[in-house]
């Protein structure tokens, strides 16, 4: 007999509502039942990070959550990066510095990426130490990394400009 | 203007950065259910019984079959044969049968309505072994007291290559320098798992498969021949893949099991594996000890080598057969002059995965041996590790170098370069970043500091041919359709911008499609560091043979003499006078069935397939160079600088080379300090999470400079290009062991890699005292 769970959640804005069985992990729960493919599974340990997910804005292994775990909360996926046709300043950087090949990790290191940096003050630098120590949260297995790094480091000074002196 | 040689975006970038890939668990179908493997937890022992009672009584159970309910006599055959060497005795069946060889071996598999039930079914499979002892050294699995895991042994080949007389060389030699080196086992892993999806189409009888990359025209032969219906009824389909590096793709039992039961059941099956079944059912690679050695004249020129190695196979032959061993002793004389050279390779079964290739296979392992022996030469002769390089690498002159040697059933021809320029042009980029400063600089205390240097010689481009297919549509828009697969290495914007150069039009208006076997029948697919050179180009001469038709069309259109037209953003017009001009699409439409311009006889529409036949492979080369700090107590090794000179003959994207060699230099970091595949005395793998088996992260591994060089055009290829993909792991394992080597001052090799903190902490005592630590 399954352990049905009935739960509601928003996915990068929009309401959904569904039954889920109390083992499925978000992450099989976002691709599988609703449809948000941009989250992959490298691992299902916790360790590589490609099913990073922002969960109320902090981010999650979504291979180490339950999706009822997520019941009542504001969830964002890759999918909710871009602004329509427009890349997000993040994406943009990331194909500007060759910081992805078989895109396998990326969305995993967007999600990450994203949630560090609208935590941080923009105002404040964001070192080269700093955004390698980020970047060391989940691996890929195509760049080597620094294009990643770069990465993330060009977003910060742009938003850094952008927020003014 | 050409845009070959840009650093144009790449056009997978958009869609892979909105999470759009459409990757192997991305795809599913009506009705699907879902396949579980069961596995042996034994390393050797025969079947008594495989129960499937109590899982096909399981919640959403559809089917569980073991080898019995298979066809019978079922192996998966090998890809790559050489040398004749017949291997039909050790071939992996595609569910065990009477004995298991290693843990992770396919058993049984479990088919219900959803993953998760699959998984519990699985759970609920008995299987009953009687455990024999297992094979898990090389050396003693080829001994005669050992266990035997096959009726014929556990030698699967035993071969030598050669050429010259190494024994009178050794004998005159004025120095006779010898090393041992162990390659650990590690291999590619790729992020993304790998998925099959099969699904039986009911009006023809046939298949769509989804997940099958690398080499899908091969698979899907293969599966047809093992299915015994006709190919053309099978259709792989062309998707994403989280990447490749020589594992993901080739023919495993999975690829037989998934759409036979698609077949059996009537109905949509798909398999995803999860991260512990990777690491344990994916090949494995690397797994090699060398015994080398060198004779040089008194001026520290070496007169001959030799290199004895065992290689571990694991616990069948897969579908690379014996070419791994075979291009390590085929490719061990590297880029020097080596006028006697004798190679042998015992290739052992063992009791633990399968291997196959891991990018650069072969190179990585032989590099490595060799370069540590040129390493401990240059001490014992008392010449400078550069200078000795130097002396022995052929020079320019002496290039095209036939040795008398075959590879992968070609001649081995190094073509063209300047291997001591590059050499050169690598020092002085590494005095220019200051790596020999910051190696003989001060670090933490009781740290010690070394630089280490290796050459590589790769190999790319191995034919016989590829096929592709240019068309323009009535809209002007051009479509690529390749025999390449696209692994993340960038191929759809590498062939785009050789269509597009070869056509006058924007790259953005060039579609390219990977690997579908329905519009590419005669693909021969992406490994071996071959896209770029045979894929491109055959897409370079579909091209050109486009754009010919498409001026002899316009002439006719124009009523102009071809010789007055020219070509540019896919408008061809009359020299001088821009407003007499026609659009490609026009043409297209112009040479429709029954369009106007179409004489009787001649083919419809502006579309040409053309093949690229290649004899003999080309061979890049570069340089790798490390800075790398150790921590004698502790025995951890960080990796402060590394540099990647690469001659690539022409970048058609030097950004993407540029990601291919710091990639690959990446992963050659991990396989040299963290990455490996340990066993206990039962045979039972330690690493199967990312726990265990540790890949390198932004922590490990350095900002890595590269040193681009595109002076020695390929000459057996229109493009002139050599493959990029393995040249920035090829040096990798050699150049990390050279620079730990020379912190710890070692006068012999480092022994073994992965350069574990125990093993370092083992070195370190044994150098003890030979260079002083730095304060």
């Amino acid at each position: 007999m399954k352990d049905m769970h009935q739960i509601r959640l928003r996915v990068n804005g929009r309401e959904h509502e569904l039954t889920v069985e109390a083992r499925r992990t978000l992450a099989d729960m976002l691709r599988h039942d609703l449809g948000y493919t941009g989250t992959h599974l490298g691992c299902e340990h916790g360790i590589c990070g490609a099913c990073t997910v922002l969960v109320d804005g902090s981010p999650v292994r979504s291979c180490l959550l339950f999706g009822v775990q997520a019941d009542g909360t504001e969830v964002s996926t890759v999918e909710g990066l871009a602004a329509g046709d427009e890349l997000s300043d993040l994406q943009q950087a990331f194909s500007d510095h060759h910081a992805l090949q078989c895109g396998f990790c990326t969305p995993g290191f967007l999600m990450l990426a994203e949630a560090y940096l609208a935590e941080r003050d923009s105002a404040d630098g964001l070192t080269e130490a700093e955004a390698r120590e980020l970047v060391a949260s989940n691996l890929c297995r195509c760049t080597g990394y620094q294009g990643i790094v770069e990465a993330v480091l060009a977003t910060a000074g742009s938003r850094r400009r952008a927020a003014g002196p | 203007m050409t845009v070959i040689g840009t650093r144009m975006p790449r056009k997978e970038d958009p869609r892979l950065l909105r999470g759009r890939g459409r990757f192997g668990d991305d795809f599913s179908a009506a009705g699907q259910v879902w396949a579980r493997v069961v596995r042996s937890p034994i390393a050797h022992g025969r079947i008594r019984r495989v129960d499937l009672t109590q899982a096909r009584r399981a919640d959403g159970v559809i089917a569980a079959v073991a080898a019995g309910g298979v066809p019978a006599g079922l192996a998966i055959p090998v890809r790559l044969a050489v040398r004749d060497i017949d291997l039909s005795g050790y071939l992996q069946p595609v569910l065990a049968t009477g004995v298991v060889r290693y843990v992770g071996e396919p058993v049984a598999v479990v088919v219900a309505g959803d993953p998760y039930a699959a998984e519990d079914a699985a759970e609920l499979v008995e299987i009953d072994i009687d455990e024999e002892p297992a094979v898990l050294d090389a050396a003693a699995g080829a001994g005669p007291g050992s266990p035997r895991l096959f009726p014929a042994g556990n030698v699967a080949a035993d071969f030598t290559l050669g050429y010259g007389d190494t024994e009178t060389a050794f004998r005159q030699a004025a120095h006779v320098v010898e090393a041992e080196v162990e390659i650990g086992r590690h291999t590619g892993v790729p992020l993304e798992p790998r998925v099959l999806l099969a699904e039986p189409d009911p009006r023809t009888g046939g298949l769509s498969i989804f997940g099958m990359t690398k080499v899908p025209v091969f698979n899907r032969d293969l599966l047809a021949a093992m299915l015994g219906m006709d190919q053309a009824l099978i259709h792989v389909h062309a998707i994403d893949a989280g990447g490749g590096f020589g594992v993901r793709g080739e023919f495993y039992p999975e690829d037989f099991l998934v759409p036979w039961l698609a077949r059996t059941l009537g109905r949509p099956v798909k398999w995803a594996e999860d991260r512990a079944e990777h690491l344990v059912a994916a090949n494995h690679s690397r797994q090699q000890s060398h015994r080398v050695a060198a004779a040089f004249d008194s001026h520290g020129r070496i007169t001959a080598l030799t290199d004895d190695v065992l290689h571990d196979n694991g616990a069948y032959c897969r579908t690379h057969g014996v070419a791994v061993p075979e291009l390590t002793v085929a490719m061990l004389p590297g880029p020097y002059r080596v006028p006697a050279y004798r190679g042998r390779v015992r290739v052992v079964l063992t009791s633990k995965t399968p291997c196959g290739t891991y990018r650069a296979p072969g190179r990585y392992e032989g590099t490595t041996a060799r370069e540590q022996l040129l390493d401990v030469a240059a001490g014992r002769l008392g010449i400078d590790r550069i200078e000795l390089r130097r002396r022995n690498l052929l020079g320019p002159g002496e290039l095209p170098h036939r040795r008398s040697i075959t590879t992968l059933g070609t001649d081995v021809v190094l073509d063209a370069g300047d291997y001591p320029a590059l050499l050169q042009a690598a020092g002085a980029e590494m005095t220019r970043l200051g790596y020999h400063a910051q190696a003989s600089g001060g670090g933490a205390a009781g740290r010690r500091r070394g630089l280490g240097v290796a050459v590589y010689l790769e190999k790319s481009g191995l034919g016989p041919h590829e096929t592709a297919d240019v068309t323009v549509s009535e809209t002007g828009a051009v479509r690529v359709l390749s025999g390449g697969t696209s692994l993340g290495q960038g191929i759809e914007t590498v062939l785009a911008q050789i269509a597009a150069d070869a056509l006058g039009v924007d790259p953005q208006a060039v579609d390219v499609v990977n690997g579908d076997t329905d519009l590419q029948p005669c693909g021969t697919g992406s490994w071996a560091s071959r896209s770029t050179v045979v894929a491109g180009n055959a897409v370079h001469g579909a091209a050109s043979a486009v754009r010919a038709r498409a001026l002899q069309l316009a002439a006719r259109m124009l009523e102009a003499a071809e010789d007055d037209l020219v070509i540019a953003d896919g408008t061809i017009s009359v020299r001088g006078d821009p407003a007499v001009s026609v659009g490609l699409g026009e043409i297209a439409k112009a040479a429709a069935p029954g369009g106007p311009h179409l004489r009787p006889g001649e083919p419809a529409g502006l579309a040409v397939r053309r093949r690229f036949d290649v004899a003999h492979m080309t061979y890049p080369y570069g340089v790798h160079a490390a800075v790398v700090e150790v921590d004698p107590g502790t025995g951890r090794v960080r990796v402060l600088r590394y540099l990647v000179a690469s001659e690539v003959g022409r970048a058609i994207n030097p950004a993407l080379v540029e990601g291919q060699l710091r990639g690959g230099a990446a992963q050659g970091i991990g396989g040299a300090l963290l990455e490996e595949f340990s066993y206990d005395e039962a045979g039972q793998p330690q690493a199967i999470t990312f726990m265990e088996y540790q890949l390198p992260t932004a922590a490990e591994i350095p900002p890595i400079d590269v040193l681009l060089a595109q002076a020695a055009p390929a000459p057996g290829n229109p493009l002139g290009v050599m493959g990029a993909g393995e040249g920035g792991i090829s040096g990798a394992g050699a150049a990390v062991a050279s620079a730990v080597r020379d912190a710890l001052g070692l006068a012999g090799t480092v022994a073994r890699l992965p350069l574990t903190p125990p093993r370092v902490r083992r070195l370190a005592e044994a150098g003890a005292g030979r260079k002083p630590g730095l304060p």
